[in-house]
C-alpha cells in the first residue's frame, strides 16, 4: 500500500532523515517507534504530502506523493502531531468542510461528517465550537478529520500524546476500531503503545531506520538466549546446582534468596524451551515450584539495545533517549 | 470546486468574528464621512463638473480608507494558519496551492465589495436629488474595485511570509505607502526614471479612474500587479519544501 523508498530529507544544512525506506502492506497496523526528533514526523509529513522529500520517493497504492500528489493525497488521512484546527467552526461544520476539501459534495460531505463523528463519539458535542472542547475531544475532532473522505490510508502522528491515561485508553481503543480495512501508519515514542496496537515496528533514530520487524521477531532476534524466570522454595546453592546440571542451560544467574525462596534466571541455547524439564527437575528433588515463566524483552529493552548499539554522537542525542525512557 | 469551499470557509471566519465588523463599520463610517465633507465642499466652492469637483475627491478620499483597511482584512489569511498550524492540514488534503491561493483572494475580494456595495447609498440618496451621469460614477468604482484586488493581493503575498499578523499588516502598509509615494518627488527625479516609476504606480494608475476615465492600460496593469502577488503567494506556499512547515 505504501512505498517509501530511500528518502532522505534536508532542512538546509539540517538533514532530518537519511535513507529511510520500508513498505507497509495492505491492512497492516504499523508503528513508528523512536525518540523525540528522530525524524518520526518528517517522515509522516512526507507520506501525507506536506513537502516532498529532498531523495527518494513515496508511493501510496501506486500514486507517487509528489508527481501525483492529488491522488495519493485523496488515499491518505492525516492526523499531525500538532492538533491544529479552526478553532471558530463547530465540529459539525468543520468536519463537513474537511469531507469537501476531500472531494466530497456538500450533501455527501455532510454524511460523511456525521459517520466520522459517529465513530470518534462526537454526536454530543457536533454543534460546539472546537475552541471550547477539551483536548481530549480535540485530538478526537483530529481524528475523525482523518476519516472523512473514507481514507484507505490512516497516518496519525502521536494520536495520544498529551492525553490522560484514560483519554490514552480511550484513543487507543478508537484506533483499533478503525482499522477495519485501512492500513494504519502510527508513530509513537511510547513502546506500550506500540506493542499493545501494531503488527509492525519501524524503529527509527536520528534519521535513520534501525530495525522494522514485528515485535515478537524484533524479540526473538535480539535476545541473545531464551530465558526463563524461576522461584523454587528451597536450598539455593543445592537448587542452582541442580539446575545448572539441566542438558541445554548456558547460564544461570541467581537474583537472591528471601524466606527460603530462591529466585534464577536460567539462560538457554536459542529456541530451547526448559520449562518441562525445569519444573521435572524441581519436582524430582521435592522442593516446591512458585513461579516459571519465560522471559521476553519488553519493546523497551528492543530499542534501548539498538540505540546503544548505536555509536554515540553528542551529549543531546544522549538526552533524547534518556527522555525516552522517563 | 475546493476553491470555494476554501472561499467560503474564509468568509466564515471573517463574519464569525467582530474584527470583520469593526473593520466594515470602521470603513463605512469614514468613506460616509468623506462623501459627506466633500459633497459640502462641492456645494460651497464647486467647479462646473462633478467628475472633477466632487467624484474625483470621493474617490482619492475612498482609496485612503482602503488603504488603511485591506491589509487588516488581509494580514490573517495565511499569518493566522501559520500560527495555528491548520496549513499543515491543509497541505495534506487533495487540493492544489493554487486553488488555496485563488480560494483565500476571493475570499478578501468578496469582503472587499461587501464594504465597498454600502457605500454608493451615498451617490444612490444624491441622485434622487440631484440627476448626474452614471458612468463617471462606474468607472471610480471599477477602480476601487482594481486597486483592492491589488491590495488584497499584495497583502495575502505577505500574509504567506510570516506567522504574524501585525508584521503582515505592516509590511503591507509598507508596500502600499511605497507604492503610494514612490512618485511624489516628481522634480527630484530623472526624467527616464520617473517615466518608469509613474508606470508602477498604483495611485497614479488609479487616478485616471477617479476621473471616470477608463484606460485599457491601466485595467491591464492592475491584472497584471495582482496576478504577479498571486504568482508569488503561489511560490511562497512552495517554499514548505525546504523550510518546513512554519
Amino acid at each position: 500500500m505504501i512505498t517509501a523508498e530511500q528518502l532522505t530529507k534536508r532542512f538546509g544544512s539540517f538533514t532530518a532523515i537519511t535513507d529511510v525506506s520500508f513498505e507497509v502492506r495492505t491492512g497492516e497496523i504499523v508503528g513508528f517507534l523512536g525518540p523525540n526528533g528522530a525524524g518520526k514526523s518528517t517522515t509522516m509529513r512526507i507520506l501525507a504530502g506536506v513537502f516532498p522529500p529532498s531523495e527518494g520517493r513515496v508511493r501510496v497504492d501506486g500514486h507517487d506523493v509528489v508527481t501525483d500528489s492529488l491522488r495519493a493525497r485523496a488515499l491518505v488521512g492525516y492526523f499531525p502531531e500538532r492538533v491544529s484546527i479552526y478553532l471558530d467552526m463547530t465540529v459539525r461544520h468543520y468536519l463537513t468542510y474537511v469531507a469537501q476539501m476531500k472531494g466530497l459534495s456538500r450533501p455527501a460531505a455532510r454524511r460523511d461528517a456525521a459517520e466520522a463523528m459517529a465513530s470518534c463519539s462526537l454526536e454530543t458535542v457536533a454543534d460546539r465550537l472546537i475552541g471550547t472542547l477539551s483536548k481530549g475531544f480535540r485530538q478526537r475532532v483530529g481524528i475523525a478529520q482523518a476519516l472523512t473522505g473514507a481514507p484507505r490510508v490512516l497516518i496519525l502522528d502521536e494520536p495520544t500524546s498529551g492525553l490522560d491515561p484514560e483519554q490514552v485508553a480511550d484513543m487507543r481503543a478508537l484506533i483499533r476500531g478503525l482499522r477495519q480495512d485501512r492500513t494504519v501508519i502510527l508513530s509513537t515514542h511510547i513502546l506500550s503503545e506500540v506493542e499493545a496496537t501494531c503488527d509492525r515496528v519501524i524503529i527509527i533514530h536520528r534519521g535513520r531506520v534501525l530495525a522494522l520487524d514485528t515485535p515478537a521477531n524484533l524479540n526473538r532476534r535480539l535476545r541473545p538466549a531464551s530465558q526463563v524466570h524461576l522461584e523454587v522454595r528451597g536450598p539455593g546453592d543445592e537448587v542452582a546446582r541442580a539446575v545448572r546440571a539441566v542438558p541445554g542451560v548456558v547460564a544461570v544467574e541467581e537474583h537472591g534468596r528471601r524466606d527460603g525462596v530462591c529466585a534464577l534466571t536460567v539462560s538457554s541455547e536459542p529456541d530451547r524451551d526448559l520449562r518441562e524439564v525445569l519444573a521435572a527437575t524441581v519436582a524430582s528433588h521435592g522442593w516446591a515450584l512458585r513461579e516459571l515463566r519465560p522471559q521476553t524483552l519488553t519493546l523497551e529493552e528492543i530499542f534501548l539495545s539498538l540505540v546503544s548499539a548505536e555509536p554515540e554522537r553528542s551529549e543531546s542525542d544522549h538526552e533524547t533517549v534518556r527522555d525516552l525512557s522517563a | 470546486m475546493k476553491l470555494f469551499v476554501i472561499c467560503r470557509r474564509e468568509l466564515h471566519a471573517y463574519f464569525g468574528s467582530f474584527i470583520a465588523y469593526i473593520l466594515l463599520a470602521v470603513f463605512l463610517l469614514l468613506s460616509g464621512y468623506f462623501f459627506y465633507s466633500d459633497l459640502i465642499f462641492f456645494v460651497l466652492f464647486g467647479g462646473f463638473t462633478l467628475a472633477t469637483g466632487l467624484w474625483q475627491f470621493v474617490f482619492l478620499d475612498m482609496r485612503m480608507v482602503a488603504m488603511l483597511v485591506l491589509p487588516l482584512v488581509t494580514m490573517r489569511l495565511f499569518a493566522e494558519e501559520r500560527k495555528l498550524g491548520t496549513m499543515e492540514l491543509l497541505w495534506t488534503y487533495p487540493v492544489r496551492d493554487g486553488e488555496i491561493v485563488l480560494g483565500k483572494f476571493l475570499a478578501a475580494w468578496v469582503f472587499f465589495v461587501a464594504m465597498l456595495v454600502p457605500t454608493a447609498l451615498g451617490p444612490l440618496v444624491f441622485h434622487r436629488y440631484h440627476e448626474f451621469a452614471v458612468a463617471p460614477v462606474l468607472a471610480g468604482y471599477l477602480g476601487m474595485l482594481l486597486l483592492g484586488s491589488a491590495f488584497i493581493a499584495c497583502g495575502l503575498f505577505v500574509s504567506s511570509l510570516t506567522e504574524n499578523q501585525v508584521v503582515s499588516a505592516m509590511v503591507t502598509y509598507g508596500i502600499l505607502v511605497l507604492f503610494w509615494f514612490i512618485t511624489w518627488n516628481e522634480e527630484a527625479g530623472a526624467h527616464q526614471l520617473m517615466r518608469l516609476l509613474l508606470g508602477v504606480s498604483l495611485f497614479d494608475r488609479f487616478f485616471n479612474f477617479t476621473r471616470g476615465v477608463i484606460d485599457t492600460k491601466d485595467v491591464a496593469f492592475f491584472a497584471l500587479f495582482v496576478a504577479f502577488f498571486l504568482f508569488l503567494t503561489w511560490q511562497s506556499l512552495a517554499t514548505r519544501s525546504w523550510r518546513g512547515v512554519r
